[in-house]
Order: C-alpha cells, then structure tokens, then sequence
C-alpha cells in the first residue's frame, strides 16, 4: 500500500510512521529531510519549495511503485511540503515498513535518491544577499 | 496552433508568469516546442538542462503534440 501528499501543511512524521506499521512488519525505515542552515559554507535563511502538484504525485506513485517491486516491502509514504520553510523544519518525510529491515533500508534509500531525480519539485535557497534556485544552473 | 504552456521554478523566473501561450506549427513535436522555446527565452539554454512534460508525463523529443495537451517545462528538479 502507498500513501502520496504535496502539501502545504507541516509533514506529520509520527502519522507516516503509524500508517506504515502493520502487525506482519518486523522494521521501518523513516527517512527525514530536515532544512540545513548552511549550504557550500554560505549561511540559509530559509527555502521556498515548489511542485507540479499533478505530476508530483504521479512520480511519486511510480517510485513507490518500483520501489515495492524490487524489495518485499508492506507499505511505504511519501510526503512532501511546499511553500516556505524554515532551518529545522521538515520538507520530505518517508517511511517504509518491510518483514525485515534490508528491504526497508534499501527501498527507503531508492525512494529518496530517486525522487531527488525525477519528481517535479523545486527548491529556492534564500540568502542574506540574494536568492538561488538550486541545481538550474550548472 | 497555439499551445498552452505551464512554467515552474526558474522557468516561471524566465517566463514571466506560470504559463505562457506558445504558436507551434500543427504536428510539431516536443523537440519543436524546445527550439521554439529557447529562441523566445534564451535564458532556458543557460540551464543545466530543461525537460517537457505532456499531460503530466515526461515527454520524448519525438512525441506529437496536440492542442489540449497540458504541456510544462520541468527544469532541473530540486525537491527532498
């Protein structure tokens, strides 16, 4: 079973983390991106994300999907905020139950790596003196 | 035909809104649409690379376009 949300809303890990729980698990992988105050040495004030909502999700979705062909895994959540967030907060949280913990290691390490890749979500970095949408430029 | 073109992230920048109608000959294909693209914004071409997508999909170079398409520009993705 996949759970998708884009949202506005502040991620709620502890309700990822008991929707994937099922009495057949035997681990869960949570992975938790938190936003860093400091990116190559130049201090962050805070990050504005972005998403092709429709088509987020549907990347999402395919993740999910292949991430549970691959490894035996029971459920897995993928939830992703937008708007503007400050250092400390919460812009991705996933969360993958399997019978036994190499699956959830591995599919929760492909799902990140994975969206990071190919699910339309933008990122802008807010600096003292400027701003920067990441990776748009080489 | 005239083809309606959603713009995110920097592409919104470079754009100058969150869509953008776009004159393409009938049957062009994604890689038409491209060139059009870069020749109306040539800041698209600084990009580290830009990809199309049609009616929420990745698109190929190669793939027709139709009116109706919901069609957006995807530039290098940056979410996690």
């Amino acid at each position: 079973m996949i759970d998708l949300n884009v949202t506005e809303e502040p991620l709620d890990i502890s309700s990822c983390i008991d929707w994937v729980m099922t009495p057949e698990s035997g681990g869960i992988d949570v992975f938790i991106g938190t936003v860093r105050n400091a990116t190559k040495g130049k201090q962050v004030l805070r990050l504005e994300f972005e998403a092709y909502q429709q088509m987020a999700l549907s990347e999402m979705r395919k993740i999910a999907e292949q991430a549970m062909d691959k490894w035996p895994v029971h459920k897995l959540a993928i939830h992703h905020r937008t708007g503007t967030l400050q250092v400390g907060e919460v812009p991705v949280v996933i969360a993958v139950s399997a019978a036994h913990r190499a699956a959830a290691f591995e599919a929760c390490r492909y799902t990140i790596d994975t969206l990071k890749q190919t699910v339309p979500i933008w990122k802008k970095e807010f600096f003292e003196d400027g701003e920067v949408w990441v990776a748009a430029h080489p | 035909m005239k083809v309606k073109v959603l713009a995110f992230g920097i592409a919104r920048d470079i754009v100058g809104g969150s869509s953008a109608e776009i004159e393409v000959t009938d049957e062009a294909n994604v890689d038409d649409l491209k060139e059009v693209l870069v020749a109306q914004y040539p800041r698209l071409k600084q990009l580290t690379s830009f990809m199309v997508a049609v009616n929420n999909e990745y698109a190929h170079g190669e793939d027709i376009l139709q009116q109706h398409d919901e069609v957006a520009i995807i530039p290098p993705v940056s979410g996690g």
